[in-house]
């Protein structure tokens, strides 16, 4: 996988993650260009479209877009299903899921994702372990907080 | 100094914002704060602080000046800080920046954490963002990790490997040692990381493939059992185990597999099992078919195999999801060209799909049924080809059309359905076809040629109801020009024939040329159209006349060039139109399998239209300057002729018109024209282009003479007669230099008394060639039928060393064999 985006119907920006190296001006041309091809696609239309030299899925989940880019030697129907694992890790640890959790959250939603995949690719594939995993990262950050409240930097 | 308003808070507050300049306005005010902030080295909110800033990024605004800061975060000790760090580090920094690679020590460190969480962070941002510095000085440290037993560590050192790969491929060789057991884990995460650990070295290279191949039975084993086992709560989606695992298991044999027929056999029975035990009601399903079905078709699987694999395919096209039918289509497409005949069977579905809604499943249904077509269901296809081009959108119709045409060409049953379909086309889609196509189908149209009346006729009565197609108006007028006669004769085989009188169809041309629909070319066509028809109608040339001569003033330059250049036919070179506006030759097709007959008839008519050139032969300038004789642009259309080695029609014929004044000819002879040359006399002239070589009639000794030499450059004419007119002489002119420079842009010209006639071939080349090492070669073809002594004025120029050389010179010691 390239990017991930997700996008509200207004096409306002919720997540993004790249896996490639671009710069910022080139991000935001790509997002703005790949939001609005998506939102002009019509609900009869299939998951999957050509955009330049990569290949285009996106699902809609009530008001979020979830946009990935992925390439050639990619399978497009796993992909659906990538994403479907996404929301529903999300689904889990917020209790369902909807836009505002992720708008208020957005950091949240990000180390999901990156329990989730790394590089681009899945890196477990066990819905439990990912969630557990955040879990104790979660605790974690707690313990060390209430005990280390006013810890200097070094 | 009160304590920076939380995250959720901001993000609450600039949601209240109701325009976006309010929303700007908050957002300064708080990158002020935190700027400040910043400036204070406050590291207790430091992490709030740039997590609000990430916020403020994602929305758009600049973020650059928390860079430092999310360094900052990371090398903290708190595990909080070091999560929104890396956060940072990942949103905000990237490789082009030089601050990314402060990062690398505190990755290192933290790649060493104690804390699995903080290891896991320092792999993630590692594995995600590290450019080839980064990764070249931790990738000893990820190895190290790639051989921990933490399965938690190991699945994310595996991927970051593969980022390290990416970016530094040199460093693939280090990791070998620690892939041996990659595949004996249990644990799904490691197992499913380390194969695309596997799959992206056997990519990269091929020693690396060659040895990865013994892990084949491994794989398949594994495969087997997830098939097999039962139901695992922890890894399975709607009843399959694992999914993921499956298809990055199918993909890794895949490559393993191709062109290695061990491998391949290996994996036969397996593939055959997941292909027909999986479950296909959900799309998790299909998808593992999908990467089985593409791991099918591309090892040496047996054909059992693959025709099971194309059958998936053909069923998937039945589904009613549609993700599924367009993965189907383009897999089809892939495959078409190897395994032909599997996917003809499913070529009525595939046909189907032309009618779905969904842009993308659309055109590849059209690729795939073009590329299905074949002599034996050209007819069925073409019925729902066309159909598709009445209802496709316009993004479709140009490639559709193109592909109409080729198919047509390379399977018509018969030359009517071929003229049939060409006419649905551009009815349907006129508007749409490429440039190209209206010479094509004008070639196509002149080589069928019982089918003339039937194709003008049917070409009249479209343009009755609809003149704004372009290409259709063109070939249209094109066609009535050529074949007018028939037209207005009432007579047509193969079906009804209209009515049409003479003038009806110069009301429908002039239509043309006086509408605004009508773009420029058009209008050349409507034009020449109607001055071919002086000739093959019997009583309109006064009309003709008329048109021809208004456009003699036309705005627009091309048709006033062909206007003037048509109203000199009339006036001055009478006698040689119907000549000059005979029926046109079939042509030859240079590329596709189209007829090749070189039939060269009687009369070099106009010359072909088959690139749009401007009509060269046979016109005259306006000015009446000179009575020199035309250059007839022949050459260009006849193949045969072996001299011309340039493509340069007969243009240089053109410009010798100017050039030359009057020739007054000194002494006896007359010099007053006689009759203008009656009709019959001008084909005399072409005779001798007929198929056969010019000159196997090498009449015995008619002496060679030198009719220039100066300046080093010498020319020689040579002498035959034609075998076919004794008035014909047939002078070959050889052009030599003796400078020590060569002469380029050496053009040849000639001008003869006005009771001859001149022809001038195209000449062998340009360039004459220094210090005699080659010579330039022209034909000139002489018609002297009142046998008066050959009389010739020569005009050269061309470019040495720099400067530009002209001269003029008569040519009057002709051997008087050549003229007797």
């Amino acid at each position: 996988m390239q990017f991930m985006l997700l996008f509200s119907r207004q096409g306002k920006l919720r997540l993004q993650k790249w896996y490639v190296p671009l710069s910022d001006k080139e991000k935001k041309k790509i997002t703005r260009e790949l939001v609005q091809t998506v939102l002009a696609r019509k609900p009869k239309m299939c998951s999957f479209l050509e955009w330049r030299d990569l290949k285009i899925v996106y699902k809609r989940y009530a008001s979020l877009y979830f946009c990935c880019a992925i390439e050639d030697q990619d399978n497009e129907l796993i992909t659906l299903e990538i994403i479907h694992r996404y929301v529903e890790l999300l689904d889990k640890y917020f209790g369902s899921v909807c836009e505002l959790d992720i708008i208020f959250n957005f950091e949240k939603a990000y180390f999901i994702l990156d329990e989730f995949l790394l590089g681009g690719e899945a890196q477990e594939t066990s819905k439990k372990n990912v969630l557990k995993a955040i879990e104790q990262a979660d605790l974690l950050q707690e313990v060390r907080m209430t005990c280390c409240e006013q810890w200097g930097e070094i | 100094m009160p304590a920076p308003i939380r995250l959720r808070e901001l993000i609450r507050t600039i949601r209240t914002a109701r325009t976006q300049a309010e929303e700007r306005e908050m957002i300064q005010k708080e990158c002020a704060a935190i700027r400040s902030s910043f400036r204070e080295e406050d590291n207790t909110y430091r992490c709030r602080n740039v997590a609000k800033l990430l916020y403020m990024h994602m929305l758009g605004y600049p973020a650059h000046f928390g860079q430092l800061e999310c360094l900052k975060l990371i090398a903290s000790q708190k595990f909080t800080d070091k999560r929104i760090g890396y956060l940072g580090a990942m949103l905000l920094l990237d490789e082009r920046q030089d601050v990314h690679l402060l990062m690398t020590n505190c990755i290192k460190n933290d790649l060493n954490h104690s804390t699995q969480y903080v290891q896991g962070l320092a792999l993630c941002t590692l594995g995600c963002m590290g450019s080839s510095e980064m990764c070249r000085d931790l990738a000893g440290e990820v190895e190290k990790l790639l051989k921990t037993s933490n399965s938690y560590l190991r699945k994310k050192a595996a991927l970051c490997a593969v980022h390290v790969i990416r970016k530094v491929p040199e460093l693939m060789e280090m990791f070998l040692p620690a892939t041996k057991n990659l595949l004996s884990e249990k644990n799904h995460g490691v197992l499913h990381t380390s194969v695309v650990l596997l799959t992206e070295m056997c990519e990269r290279s091929p020693d690396m493939l060659a040895h990865f191949r013994k892990l084949v039975p491994q794989l398949v084993r594994i495969l087997k059992n997830l098939i097999m086992s039962g139901y695992s709560p922890e890894h399975d989606v709607s009843g399959i185990s694992d999914p993921f695992l499956q298809v990055r298991i199918l993909r890794l044999l895949r490559i393993l597999g191709r062109n290695d027929d061990d491998s391949s056999e290996a994996m036969n029975d397996i593939l055959a099992q997941v292909a027909t035990n999986t479950e296909t009601s959900k799309n998790v399903g299909n998808a593992i078919l999908y990467e089985t079905v593409l791991t099918i078709m591309d090892i040496k699987s047996e054909s059992g195999l693959r025709v099971l694999a194309i059958n998936i395919l053909g069923r998937f096209l039945l589904n009613n999801d549609k993700n599924i039918r367009y993965v189907a289509l383009t897999s089809l497409l892939k495959t078409v060209q190897t395994d032909h005949n599997a996917v003809q069977r499913h070529r009525s579905t595939i046909v189907d799909c032309l009618k779905d809604l969904d842009v993308s499943i659309k055109r590849r249904a059209m690729e795939l049924s073009f590329a299905l077509v074949n002599g034996n269901n050209i007819r069925g296809m073409m019925k729902e080809l066309l159909y598709f081009l009445d209802s496709c959108d316009p993004e479709f119709k140009a490639d559709c059309a193109s592909g109409v045409f080729l198919a047509a060409e390379k399977y018509a049953p018969s030359k009517r359905w071929h003229i049939d379909t060409i006419m649905r086309v551009l009815t349907t889609a006129g508007s749409y076809v490429r440039d190209d196509a209206v010479p094509n189908l004008i070639q196509l149209i002149t080589n069928s040629v019982e089918m003339h009346s039937y194709t003008v006729q049917r070409l009249y009565k479209a343009l009755l109801e609809d003149i704004s197609q372009q290409p259709l108006v063109q070939v249209a007028s094109w066609c009535i020009g050529e074949y007018g006669d028939l037209l207005v004769s009432g007579h047509c085989e193969e079906e009804e024939p209209i009515q049409v009188s003479e003038d009806e169809v110069l009301d429908i041309l002039e239509g043309v040329l006086v509408s605004n629909l009508s773009s420029s070319v058009t209008r050349g066509y409507s034009l020449t159209a109607i001055m071919k028809l002086s000739t093959r109608f019997s009583s309109s040339v006064n009309r003709i006349k008329k048109v021809v001569s208004i456009y003699g003033s036309s705005i627009d330059v091309e048709l006033q060039q062909r206007a003037v250049e048509y109203n000199a036919l009339f006036k001055k070179y009478d006698h040689m139109r119907s000549a000059l506006l005979e029926r046109m030759p079939i042509m030859e097709k240079s590329t596709t399998n189209g007829p090749t007959d070189i039939v060269q008839t009687n009369g070099e008519a106009e010359p072909s239209v088959l690139e749009n050139k401007h009509i060269t032969g046979g016109h005259q300038p306006a000015s009446q300057a000179n009575d020199l004789l035309d250059l007839l642009g022949g050459s260009n259309v006849l193949p045969v002729i072996q001299t011309a080695a340039s493509t340069k029609p007969a243009s240089a014929g053109g410009e010798l018109l100017d050039l030359l004044g009057d020739l007054t000819l000194s002494g006896g002879p007359v010099t007053v024209p006689t009759a203008p040359l009656s009709v019959s006399q001008t084909p005399f002239l072409l005779d001798g282009l007929g198929p056969q070589p010019l000159f196997n009639d090498v009449t015995a000794g008619i002496p060679p003479m030198t009719a220039y030499n100066k300046n080093g450059l010498k020319i020689d004419f040579t002498f035959e007669r034609s075998n076919t007119n004794p008035n014909i002489a047939v002078i070959t002119i050889h052009a030599s230099n003796s400078m020590d420079a060569e002469m380029t842009d050496f053009v040849f010209q000639a001008a003869v008394p006005k009771t001859f006639q001149l022809q001038l071939l195209s000449p062998s080349s340009n360039i004459v060639p220094a210090l005699n090492t080659g010579t330039v070669t022209q034909v000139i073809k002489v018609l002297n039928p009142q046998k008066q002594q050959l009389r010739m004025r020569i005009k050269l120029t061309y470019m040495h060393k720099g400067s530009s050389i002209q001269d003029l010179a008569e040519v009057n010691n002709f051997p008087a064999q050549s003229w007797q």
